[in-house]
């Protein structure tokens, strides 16, 4: 079977961290530039090789699996690589024109890491090597935070720093107690043997909490709003869209490939009850701020909290239904990976013109930004799940999905859910449309900038139209039932 | 032919490109933005033109696009979306060219405008949404292309009115997400028309369908300002004219009476849902609103709340149409989205004319006018003459044709209602023209402008004029292949002869 190499993924964005750290500024920026080409020339060849043939794997440097690493890429790889192909590559543009030269000399080694690490988690089917890439992903978005370096920002880094490491060891302690059990750490090999026992339920479960504190789910959230509200925008952006999807990937392909879906129905209820209150109390916190990136951070909690609804809506038997509320799910990531991109990207901007936090100064800021707005309002379209959006594609499968099974509880959660993403969207929307005394002292953004977030605001809609697209790339049957 | 199926799209992309380009556009490049505005919309009827001819040959050019597994997006032209989507782009016109003469010299024109071919965009694909899922879309759309458009001001008043508009459209779309998601997941995919398919359903499970029902209904009703979901219309009056003329007579309360017209033909079928006995209720609740918008506009003293309360009773005559069963009852509530949409726009035109005019928004200062402004008050008089259903303007068509339609479906009790709203109409609108013609002026006009005009300058009066004429000539050419009517007759024959 000849294929281009996947291996790309990870060599590339290698490279890029031995060159920023390596050469001089010049040279740093423009590599960096070069290999996110290359990056983007390896995703769209494997999409198109992937259309014709189907699942792959790589062993790197030949060594067979249970020795070598070994790279796998399926449907739900590619759209989580191509996700953060798109995301990363605008961010690093919008990260060149917006931050300091100081800044930027520091931002690409972590940066790169940051894109190494991801793309190991999204082709490795190895528990370890997860955990490899998991350790090098939280080191690298603590390296992000602590950016911009002023005090409460290194504070919210420290706290991040320790919750990700908790969150490292829990998942660490229930791979050792797997591998005791089983003896192996390849998912496909642990997938063959696996039964829910109670030791490898007691290890699951302190793998879940560790993941879920990294992903930052209701109530192991508190470290998220400081870390992605306080952060520089490019690296809040990368944060909320791509980073806290890393450790939710690995609960889902957990739970895909070991079949919890026939496990008792009370742990997917447990995850579903969890999704609920982070919807429910993410957008009520996001809805009283009064600072316009701890609304965007907030959202990004209640976000998470829909992701959480697929487990108790996978179940092996309603396999259709089943099915409906995977492909929501992945939908409603990749449409919140955009929008939430776009959105803090937006924000960034409009923090830029006016030179503070607060949302009483974005008064005026609809006449004087009309399409850093737009941007926004198109960014915010999708996180409410109204159409035509990839959230609201996302959003209607799992409530199909829900009504199928006569879940009705899920459906009120997400309606109700919906009517507060709503509210603390158009409140920041009302904020822009007021008019006040003293004329307008905005700084003006470079177009570069603005057009930055537009391009991925337009994007999360445009999956509403294109949602065929990426769901074609996922296992046309339940996965299920495989 | 190929093109020819296309048409549907380029209908909704005329406003849609429009929207774009003008976004794109710095705020002074004001010429080019109107002939942008004016060109898309001549091209919108001109296309619609063609699309109604096809239609009337029994063609129905289809467009469709495969969005989530089994579900598309679909855009046909049949003869109901066409009378929606005739009246809209007419009245786009109109408004458009009364919008640049209203906002001339005011800020913010390209975030207006921009929106304001938005709003279009999603009325096009409301009135040519093929089944329940592209209606919703665009339903939803056309809140969020709106909100922007009723807070243009930025006042702390249209703020607030802006928050409880969304709070009602935003409730009202979610309760009918709800009602097409169960409609999905139980009756299945199906289209407009496909009302033997949801017969089916309904005989099988009786109760999922009648919650169906009253979920796609409530969620629409919102919009159309059905008692008791009808308070965010007279609020949102703070937006500027063309606004208020383009929400109350075209857009927004007409997407809901309009949803609520094809939910009842197209998806459940009339003869269903008369004999579950979903229409009986309805009708009394739009009975209801009828009165009770008459008796709440009589006590109003701002000429744009009154309007608004009348505007919460004539949309109701078309829901009373829809939900009485036989031919003259769907005609008279179809031909009357039509007429009430001509009449009104073009009295909320001449109320906007009087407030940029002579600076009056109050009844008691209309003393007077008819001396003043005679054009824009004579265009004001047959609008509320047509509302009170006088011949031969509109109104009066739409009422005889309720009427017979009633006696036919033996409610004779509807005549009472409509007898009864027509001299509460006659209450609040005759006194206001006895003002306009009868009364002397009192006192300086409270904020006079365009004083080297007679009446007002010819942007903002040429509109009403001409939506003034229309309603009248809808009225006196009824019986014309070209009128309203006919067309009404030609849908109506569709549905009942399947």
């Amino acid at each position: 079977m000849v294929h281009f190499p996947m291996a790309g993924l990870v060599v590339f964005p290698l490279l890029g961290a031995l060159v920023s750290l390596a050469l001089s500024q010049r040279w740093r920026t423009l590599m960096s530039f070069a290999l996110i080409l290359a990056l983007l020339l390896n995703n769209a060849l494997l999409l198109l090789q992937f259309y014709s043939q189907g699942m792959f794997n790589e062993a790197m440097g030949n060594w067979p699996a249970p020795l070598g690493i070994e790279l796998r890429i399926d449907g739900l790889a590619l759209i989580f690589s191509l996700m953060s192909a798109i995301v990363a590559s605008i961010c690093a543009l919008y990260a060149y024109v917006y931050l300091r030269p100081a800044q930027l000399k520091l931002f690409w080694p972590f940066f790169w890491f940051l894109w190494v690490a991801l793309n190991s988690i999204w082709l490795s089917s190895d528990l370890f090597n997860l955990y490899v890439g998991l350790e090098l992903l939280s080191l690298a978005a603590v390296g992000l935070v602590a950016l911009s370096r002023d005090a409460l920002s290194l504070a919210a880094a420290l706290r991040y720093l320790f919750a990700a490491l908790l969150g490292s060891i829990g998942y660490l302690l229930g791979v050792a107690l797997l591998y005791a059990t089983y003896g192996t750490l390849s998912l496909v090999e642990l997938s063959q043997h696996f039964s829910l026992t109670l030791s490898s339920s007691v290890a699951l479960g302190f793998m879940f909490i560790g993941l879920l504190m990294k992903t930052a789910v209701f109530p192991m959230h508190s470290w998220l709003p400081p870390a992605h509200g306080g952060a520089l925008t490019p690296v809040s952006a990368l944060l909320s869209a791509l980073v806290i999807k890393a450790s939710f990937y690995i609960v889902l392909r957990l739970w895909t490939e070991l079949s919890l879906d026939s496990a008792p129905t009370s742990a997917g209820l447990l995850m579903g009850i969890l999704g609920s209150a982070a919807i429910l109390w993410g957008g009520w916190m996001a809805l009283h701020q009064t600072h316009l990136k701890l609304v965007v951070a907030y959202s990004t909690l209640a976000q998470i909290g829909y992701f959480m609804l697929i487990f108790p809506l996978l179940s092996d038997t309603n396999p259709h239904a089943s099915h409906l509320a995977f492909q929501g799910g992945i939908l409603m990531l990749l449409a919140h990976a955009l929008a939430k991109a776009g959105m803090f990207l937006a924000a960034g901007n409009l923090l830029f013109c006016t030179g503070q936090k607060d949302l009483h100064s974005l008064a005026g800021l609809s006449r004087y930004r009309p399409l850093n707005i737009f941007a926004f309002g198109l960014a915010g379209v999708s996180i409410m799940g109204l159409p035509p959006s990839g959230g609201f594609n996302g959003k209607w499968l799992i409530i199909q999905s829900a009504m199928l099974q006569s879940q009705w509880q899920w459906v009120l959660v997400i309606l109700l859910g919906s009517l507060l993403s709503a509210a603390y969207i158009f409140r920041v929307f009302s904020y822009t449309y007021q008019e006040v005394e003293g004329g307008d002292r905005f700084k003006q953004p470079s177009p570069l900038l603005e057009w930055s977030a537009l391009s991925l605001s337009v994007l999360s809609i445009l999956l509403g139209f294109a949602s065929m697209l990426v769901l074609d790339l996922l296992p046309s049957h339940s996965v299920v039932t495989q | 032919m190929n093109i020819m199926s296309l048409l549907p799209l380029w209908v909704l992309m005329t406003s849609f490109l429009a929207a774009i380009v003008i976004f794109l556009l710095p705020e002074e490049r004001h010429r080019l933005r109107s002939t942008i505005n004016i060109g898309a919309a001549i091209i919108k009827i001109g296309l619609i033109i063609l699309l109604i001819r096809l239609v009337a040959q029994q063609e129905t050019p289809e467009v469709s696009l495969e969005v989530l597994p089994g579900l598309s997006l679909v855009l046909r032209a049949d003869a109901l979306a066409m009378l929606f989507a005739g009246l809209s782009s007419i009245l786009w016109l109109c408004t458009t060219l009364y919008a640049i003469g209203y906002l001339e010299n005011a800020p913010n024109r390209s975030r207006f405008f921009g929106y304001f071919s938005l709003c279009v965009a999603s009325t096009m694909g409301i009135s040519l949404a093929g089944n329940l899922f592209t209606f919703l879309i665009f339903y939803e759309l056309l809140t969020l292309s709106t909100y922007p458009l009723v807070v243009h001001r930025g006042t702390p008043q249209s703020l607030k009115a802006g928050r409880t508009y969304l709070a009602y459209t935003l409730s009202g779309g979610v309760v009918l997400l709800v009602g097409v998601a169960l409609f999905y997941a139980f009756a299945g995919d199906l289209a407009f028309g496909q009302t033997a398919q949801m017969a089916e359903f309904t005989h099988t499970s009786p109760i999922a369908s009648a919650i169906i029902f009253l979920l796609l209904i409530g969620g629409m009703a919102v919009k159309a300002a059905l008692f008791p979901f009808h308070g965010w219309l007279p609020t949102a009056m703070v937006a500027p004219a063309p606004v208020s003329a383009l929400l109350h007579a075209v857009a927004v309360v007409k997407a809901g009476a309009f949803g609520i017209i094809r939910v009842v033909y197209d998806v459940f079928g009339i003869e269903l849902a008369w004999q579950q006995g979903y229409l009986l209720p309805l009708s009394l609740i739009a009975s209801f609103t009828i009165l009770y918008g008459s008796w709440r506009a009589l006590q109003q003293t701002d000429i744009k709340k009154r309007l608004a309360f009348s505007t919460v009773s004539q949309v109701s005559y078309i829901i009373l149409g829809v939900t009485l069963i036989g031919p003259l009852g769907t005609i008279g509530g179809l031909v009357h989205l039509l007429h009430q949409g001509l009449m009104k726009v073009t009295l909320f035109f001449c109320a906007g004319n009087y407030a940029e005019t002579l600076g009056i928004h109050k009844i008691h200062e209309l003393n007077g006018t008819g001396k003043r402004m005679p054009m824009t008050s004579a265009a004001f008089t047959l609008g509320a003459l047509g509302m009170i259903g006088i011949p031969p303007v509109a109104g009066f068509i739409s009422k005889w044709y309720l009427g017979t339609g009633a006696l036919a479906a033996g409610m004779d009790w509807v005549i009472w209602v409509l007898i009864g709203s027509s001299l509460l109409n006659a209450a609040y609108f005759l006194p206001v023209l006895y003002r306009i013609w009868f009364l002397p002026q009192q006192g300086q006009w409270p904020h006079e402008s365009f004083t080297q005009w007679r009446d007002t300058i010819p942007l903002l009066l040429i509109p009403a004029l001409i939506t003034a004429a229309l309603s009248v000539a809808a009225g006196l050419f009824a019986g014309s292949d070209l009128s309203p009517l006919s067309w009404a007759r030609l849908i109506v024959i569709r549905e009942y002869q399947p």
